[in-house]
C-alpha cells in the first residue's frame, strides 16, 4: 500500500487508485462533480483541484487534478492549500454563473451534489453580472423530469446512460458554453435504467417525476433499509414515506448486490403500495357479493372457527411473501398441507435449480461477482426483462477483458475516457442463446437465437467441448458444433466465467447451464453458475418446501379439505381462470391473506390486510440465496399487519400456541424447524440491539413538522408508534447513522447521510474505502453453498427441435414492465406496459397473412386467445412467442398450440 | 420589622409616579411592521399564492410546528396542499420568515391569539393566508427563478437570455 501525505498527514492509499479516491476514502472532503465511483474519472470538471509537491522541500507545488493524477508512493499533497482553494472557489463560481436560481422549487435540494460542493467550496455570491443561459426541457417520460437550466455539464448522465447502461437515446447536443443533454427529441426514454439518472446527475436536471407528484424534501422521509420486491435479485433499497404516503425509492449501496444502481422497475414499481386497491380492513363475505368491514378481533375469531376443531385446512404460499410469512403459513396448516402455489413446472425448475447450486461445485455469484466475470454464457433467458440489474452487471462483464488489456498497456483504470478510446468495439467473450432477438444481443460476441431444445442442446454441446464425460447431442449441425467449440474455448480461456440462465423456459435449458458450470469445474475452472428466478422470495420459497400448486388442485378434487388459505398470492396469475374456480369449489371457507385486492381475494370469504414490503418486516431470499431483512418503513392506517403477524394470532386463537411476539421469534422457530434456512437469522441484528443505548432513528435529524403533523386531529401529540421487530425507532429521535465510523451495522442504515454530504453521493462516507464494500460487511447472509464434489452430469440430452406442421410451440416473453405482478399495479409504471401480442417469426406471420397488428388465435391449453400479431426478429420459425402480462390469461408455457386467423379457427 | 414599613412606605410612594403600566386593550402600544406575532402566508404582486411548498421555513422550525404537503397546479406551479402550524407550540422566533426565499412566510404585529382550548391554537392554510403582499410588495419567486410556468416562459427570468437553439450550428 503506498503512503500519501495528506496536508502533512501520512496516510495509506489504496494501489491503482487516483487521488481523489484516495482522498475520499481516507474521510477527507474534496469537492468533486465528473468523477462517479461506478464511472470513475473523465477530469471534466476541474473541481478536484488539489497542490502537489515534489518533496518534503517543494514549497510552491503545482496545482493537479485530484481524480486524474494516480497515487505514486510518498505522494505529498494539500487539498487545504491556499491557491488550491481559490481555484476551487472559481471552478464552482463559473460553473454557477447561469445556475437558476431555483432550489425551492428544485426537487434536487436538501440532496444536491451541487449544493454541498458549493458549500464545500466555499462561494456564496453571484458575481457575474451578465445575462444567464438558459434552454428549453423536454418531456422524457413518466419517470424522469428534464430542467437543463441547471446542468453544470458534467457528463455523468451520458456517461451512465450510454457507456455504462448501454443506452442510445441520450445524448450531448450543441457546443462551448451550450451543450445540451438530453434526447434528440421529446419521448421516453428507452433504457430500463433511466431512473438512475436521477442519482447519477449531481444536479436537478433529472428527478423523479413519480416523487415530483407528491414532493418531499429527503430531510422529511421517513426510511428504511429495505429489499426491492420486483424480481429475483433482491436489489437494496431505500424507501422514503410522509405522510402515510411511500413517497419514492431511492438506490441502498450494497457492495455485493446490486452497488450504485436499480432498474426502472424496482425504482417506480413502489406506487402500488398507495394504490386504491389495497385492503386496509378485514373484510367478511359471507355470501358472493356482499361484503362488510369487520374488526380485527372478530376476523381473527372467524377464522380461528374456520381453522380450529378438526377441520382440515389447505394453504398455499407465496414467492413474493417474506420467509416468515411462509413459514407461518406452513405451521398453521403442518408441512404436509403446505403448497408452494407455484404450477408444477416452475415448482420443480426452482427445486432443480436448489439442488444444482447445492449439490455441484458452481457457485451462484452475487450481483457484484456477476460484473466482474470475464466470459459470459447465457443461456436461455432475455436478462434485460427477467432481472435487469443483473443485465446491466453483465454489460459490465463484457468490457471486463478489453478493460484488462488496456490496464496492461498502462492506462490507469479509473481514466475513464482513456479507457474507452482504448478498447473501442471490441467485443469479448459474451455470447448469448436466446429463444428470441434481446437487448444483450448487442454486446454479445456471439449470438444464438433458437427454440428451447436447441438452446439446451448448445448447452451440452459446449460441456461435451470443455470435458468429454460430459454427454454430446446426437446430430448436430457443423455451424453449431463450430460455435460450442468456439465458446468452449473463450469459457477455457477466462479467469471467472459465468454461466447464465433461469427457470423461465425449460428444464433441458436449466441442466445444459448445470453442465456447462459443472464441465468448467471438472478442467479446474471456478465457474459461477447464475440462475434467474422470477420473483423476490421464489429462492426462499423453494428452501421452504412443499408441493406444487398443481398437486394442491389434485389433493383438493380428492375431497376432504375444509379451509384453504392462501397468502399474498393471486392464483388467477399461476394458473387458468377454470381451474382456479374449480378448486375454489372445493372448499368450505377460503381464507385470503394479501396487501392489494386480486380475483383471488375477491372469492375469499375472509380477507386480512397483509403488509406491503414498507409496511412490514421479513426477509427474502434472492436467486444468489442471499437472505436480506426488509423493515417496515412506516406504521400504516387500518389494521394492515405482516401475514405472519396475523397467522400467528390467529394460531394463538384457535389454541394451537402463542402468537410470535416479534420476528425474531419466528426466525428462532424457523431455525429449528426448518434447518436450510437456519442462517436467515442472521441477515440482519435482531431487535434487542442498542446504539449508544438507542434505537436507530427511521427518520432524518432535520424531519420537519413533528409538533403539526398529527395537530390537525388532534393537537395532543401521540407518542410513536413501537417496533417490536427491530432495532430502529418511528421518530427522529435515536441513534443517527453520520458516517466515518459513527454508523450501525450496515443492515440498519435507513438513509445515507453525512455531515456536508446530503446527496446519494454520502455512501462514500460509509463504505470501507471508495468503491469498497459497506463497513462491517455488506448485509445479507448466503444461504446456499456449493458442494465440494461433482455430481454426475444431466444425461438426458433432448433431440433437435423439429417444427411442426400447423402446429406452434408456445413459449412465454417477459417485459420488465408489466410481467411482474406488483409493478403493474403502479400508475407511472402503468402506460409503458406493452400491450398484450401474439409473437409469430415474420415468416410464419408472412405465410399466416397476418402483418403486425392483425388480430391472430391462438389455441392451447384449452384456452382461446385472440391477440395482435406481433413479429419478433430472432424467433425461429415454428415457434410463437406469449407475453407474460396482465390481461393475457395464464397457460402453462412452453406448450405446443396452434396459431391462426381468427375467420379460419373459427371455422 | 421596621424595613418592612420602610418598604410599605417606598411602595405607596409609588402610587403618585408617573404611570408606565399601559392600560391594555383600551390603550394600544405601537408594534414595529417587524415585530413576531401571528404568522400568515402572503401572495405575490399579481395575486398568485407565494409559498411554493419548499419545505424550508417546516425544516427551520425549532419546535417543529410547522407541516405542509406539496402539490402542483396545471400551470407548473408548486403549492401547499395543505398548510399547518401549531401557535400551541410556536416560539415566534421567526426562523421560519428568515428561511423562506419567497417572502411567503411572514410574522405580523399581531400577538391577540388566545383561545380557551389549545385545539383553537392549530391554524390550517385557510386561516393563515392573506390576500396581500404582507411587508414585502414587489418580491414575485417566479420572476427570478428559472423554472417556467404558465404566462413565463423560458428565458423570460429575471437576468435571463433566451433559450439556446441546440440546433444551432454558429461557433
Ligand atoms: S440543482 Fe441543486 S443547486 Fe441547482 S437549483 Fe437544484 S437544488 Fe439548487
Ligand atoms: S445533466 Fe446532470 S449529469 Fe448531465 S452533464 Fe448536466 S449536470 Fe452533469
Ligand atoms: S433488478 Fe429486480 S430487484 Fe433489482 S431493482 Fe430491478 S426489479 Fe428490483
Ligand atoms: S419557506 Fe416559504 S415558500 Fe417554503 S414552504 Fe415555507 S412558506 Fe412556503
Ligand atoms: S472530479 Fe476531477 S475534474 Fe471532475
Amino acid at each position: 500500500m503506498p503512503k500519501i501525505y495528506v496536508d502533512g498527514k501520512e496516510c495509506e492509499a489504496a494501489e491503482g487508485q487516483n487521488l481523489l479516491e484516495a482522498c475520499l476514502g481516507l474521510g477527507f472532503d474534496l469537492p468533486y462533480f465528473c468523477w462517479h465511483p461506478a464511472m470513475r474519472s473523465v477530469g471534466a470538471c476541474r473541481q478536484c483541484a488539489v497542490k502537489e509537491f515534489k518533496d518534503e522541500n517543494d514549497a510552491r507545488g503545482r496545482i493537479v487534478m485530484a481524480c486524474m493524477t494516480p497515487v505514486t508512493e510518498g505522494a505529498r499533497i494539500s487539498i487545504d492549500d491556499p491557491e488550491a482553494r481559490a481555484f476551487r472557489a472559481g471552478v464552482i463560481e463559473w460553473l454557477m454563473a447561469s445556475h437558476p436560481h431555483d432550489c425551492p422549487v428544485c426537487d434536487e435540494g436538501g440532496e444536491c451534489h451541487l449544493q454541498d460542493m458549493t458549500v464545500m467550496a466555499g462561494h456564496v455570491y453571484r458575481r457575474h453580472r451578465f445575462g444567464k443561459r438558459t434552454y428549453r426541457n423536454q418531456d422524457l417520460g413518466p419517470f424522469v423530469n428534464h430542467e437543463m437550466n441547471r446542468c453544470i455539464q458534467c457528463y455523468r448522465c451520458v456517461r451512465f446512460y450510454c457507456d455504462y447502461a448501454g443506452g442510445r437515446d441520450l445524448s450531448v447536443f450543441a457546443s462551448r458554453d451550450s451543450v445540451y443533454f438530453g434526447r434528440s427529441e421529446d419521448g421516453t426514454l428507452e433504457s430500463e435504467f433511466s431512473g438512475n439518472l436521477v442519482e447519477v446527475c449531481p444536479t436537478g436536471v433529472f428527478t423523479d417525476k413519480t416523487l415530483k407528484k407528491h414532493y418531499t424534501r429527503k430531510w422529511d422521509l421517513q426510511a428504511a433499509p429495505s429489499i426491492c420486491v420486483h424480481c429475483g435479485l433482491g436489489c437494496n433499497t431505500t424507501p422514503g414515506e410522509r405522510y402515510g404516503r411511500l413517497r419514492r425509492i431511492r438506490n441502498r449501496y450494497n457492495g455485493s448486490v446490486n452497488g450504485y444502481f436499480l432498474c426502472d422497475r424496482g425504482r417506480f414499481g413502489y406506487e402500488f403500495v398507495n394504490g386504491d386497491k389495497r385492503i386496509r380492513r378485514p373484510v367478511l363475505r359471507e355470501r358472493p357479493g356482499e361484503e362488510e368491514q369487520i374488526d380485527a378481533g372478530e376476523a381473527i375469531r372467524r377464522a380461528s372457527l374456520m381453522l380450529g376443531d378438526g377441520k382440515r385446512v389447505m394453504a398455499i404460499g407465496s414467492p413474493r411473501a417474506s420467509l416468515e410469512s411462509n413459514f407461518a403459513l406452513r405451521e398453521l396448516a403442518g408441512p404436509e398441507n403446505f403448497f408452494s402455489g407455484l404450477p408444477d413446472n416452475e415448482h420443480k425448475l426452482l427445486r432443480l435449480v436448489l439442488d444444482i447450486l447445492k449439490g455441484g461445485p458452481a457457485r451462484s455469484p452475487s450481483l457484484s461477482e456477476v460484473g466482474r466475470a470475464d466470459a459470459v454464457l447465457i443461456l436461455g433467458e432475455d436478462v434485460t426483462n427477467t432481472a435487469p440489474v443483473e443485465a446491466l452487471m453483465l454489460r459490465q462483464a463484457a468490457r471486463k477483458r478489453p478493460v484488462e488489456k488496456a490496464v496492461s498497456r498502462k492506462i490507469p483504470e479509473w481514466d475513464a475516457s482513456a479507457i474507452k478510446t482504448a478498447i473501442q468495439n471490441e467485443k469479448e467473450p459474451f455470447h448469448v442463446a436466446a429463444p428470441f432477438a434481446t437487448k444483450l444481443d448487442e454486446a454479445a460476441k456471439a449470438v444464438y437465437h433458437a427454440p428451447p431444445e436447441d438452446i439446451a442442446r448448445l448447452g451440452n454441446a459446449i460441456a461435451h467441448e470443455l470435458d468429454r464425460d460430459a454427454p454430446s447431442p446426437e446430430g448436430l449441425e457443423g455451424r453449431i458444433a463450430q460455435l460450442a467449440k468456439d465458446i468452449a474455448e473463450d469459457l477455457k480461456d477466462a479467469k471467472s466465467p459465468i454461466i447464465v440462465s433461469g427457470v423461465s423456459l425449460s428444464e433441458a435449458v436449466v441442466k445444459a447451464a448445470a453442465n456447462v458450470a459443472w464441465a468448467l469445474e471438472a478442467i479446474g475452472k471456478k465457474a459461477a453458475l447464475s440462475y434467474i428466478v422470477p420473483e423476490c422470495n421464489s429462492t426462499g420459497l423453494a428452501l421452504m418446501g412443499g408441493k406444487s400448486l398443481d398437486d394442491a388442485l389434485k389433493a383438493a378434487a380428492h375431497g376432504g379439505f375444509d379451509t384453504l388459505v392462501i397468502l399474498e398470492n393471486d392464483l388467477f396469475t399461476r394458473a387458468g381462470k377454470e381451474e382456479v374456480e374449480v378448486f375454489f369449489e372445493c372448499f368450505e371457507n377460503i381464507i385470503a391473506i394479501d396487501h392489494t385486492a386480486t380475483r383471488t381475494t375477491s372469492a375469499a370469504g375472509l380477507v386480512f390486510p397483509a403488509a406491503a414490503f414498507a409496511e412490514g418486516t421479513g426477509t427474502l431470499v434472492n436467486s444468489e440465496g442471499r437472505a436480506q431483512r426488509f423493515f417496515k418503513v412506516f406504521d400504516p392506517e387500518g389494521d394492515i399487519a405482516e401475514g405472519w403477524r396475523w397467522l400467528g394470532r390467529i394460531m394463538e386463537e384457535s389454541g394451537a400456541g402463542t402468537a410470535w411476539s416479534n420476528i425474531d421469534e419466528v426466525l428462532e422457530s424457523m431455525a429449528s424447524e426448518v434447518p436450510e434456512l437456519q442462517e436467515a437469522i442472521d441477515a440482519a441484528p435482531s431487535a434487542g440491539l442498542r446504539m449508544a443505548g438507542q434505537k436507530v432513528a427511521r427518520a432524518p435529524q432535520r424531519f420537519s413538522g413533528r409538533t403539526a403533523i398529527h395537530a390537525g386531529r388532534s393537537v395532543i401529540e401521540p407518542r410513536p408508534p413501537e417496533d417490536p421487530d427491530s432495532p430502529l425507532s418511528f421518530s427522529m429521535e435515536g441513534f443517527q447513522p453520520k458516517g466515518l465510523g459513527k454508523e450501525p451495522p450496515p443492515e440498519l442504515i435507513p438513509q445515507f447521510w453525512s455531515p456536508g454530504w446530503n446527496s446519494p453521493q454520502a455512501v462514500i462516507r460509509f463504505q470501507d474505502g471508495t468503491n469498497g464494500g459497506l463497513r462491517g460487511n455488506d448485509p445479507g447472509v448466503r444461504l446456499i453453498n456449493p458442494a465440494e464434489a461433482m455430481p454426475g452430469y444431466f444425461r438426458e440430452v433432448p433431440g433437435p427441435f423439429r417444427p411442426r406442421k400447423g402446429e406452434w410451440l408456445v413459449i412465454p416473453v417477459y417485459h420488465i414492465f408489466g410481467s411482474e405482478e406488483l409493478n403493474a399495479l403502479s400508475p407511472p409504471v402503468a402506460g409503458l406496459i406493452p400491450r398484450p401480442y401474439i409473437g409469430l417469426n415474420p415468416e410464419d406471420a408472412v405465410k399466416l397473412e397476418a402483418p403486425p397488428g392483425e388480430e391472430v388465435a391462438l389455441k392451447a391449453g384449452g384456452l382461446h386467445l385472440k391477440l395482435p400479431a406481433r413479429h419478433m426478429p430472432g424467433l425461429p420459425e415454428g415457434v410463437a412467442a406469449l407475453p407474460v402480462l396482465p390481461g393475457v390469461e395464464r397457460l402453462r408455457l412452453p406448450q405446443w398450440g396452434v396459431v391462426a386467423r381468427p375467420k379460419e379457427s373459427a371455422a | 420589622m421596621l424595613s418592612l414599613f420602610k418598604t410599605a412606605w417606598g411602595v405607596f410612594l409609588r402610587a403618585f409616579e408617573k404611570r408606565v403600566t399601559v392600560s391594555y386593550p383600551e390603550e394600544r402600544p405601537y408594534l414595529a411592521p417587524r415585530f413576531r406575532g401571528r404568522i400568515i402566508l402572503s401572495r405575490d404582486p399579481d395575486g398568485g399564492e407565494r409559498c411554493v411548498a419548499c419545505y424550508l421555513c417546516a425544516a427551520a422550525c425549532p419546535v417543529d410546528c410547522i407541516a405542509l404537503d406539496a402539490a402542483e397546479t396545471e400551470d407548473g406551479r408548486r403549492y401547499p396542499s395543505f398548510f399547518r402550524i401549531n401557535f400551541s407550540r410556536c416560539i415566534f422566533c421567526g426562523y421560519c420568515e428568515e428561511a423562506c426565499p419567497t417572502y411567503a412566510i411572514q410574522l405580523t404585529p399581531d400577538f391577540e391569539m388566545s383561545e380557551y382550548a389549545r385545539q383553537s391554537l392549530v391554524y390550517e392554510k385557510e386561516d393563515l393566508l392573506i390576500s396581500g403582499t404582507g411587508k414585502y410588495p414587489d418580491y414575485n419567486f417566479y420572476r427570478v427563478a428559472g423554472l417556467a410556468i404558465k404566462g413565463k416562459d423560458k428565458g423570460e427570468a429575471e437576468n435571463e437570455t433566451p433559450p439556446v437553439d441546440i440546433r444551432g450550428l454558429m461557433p
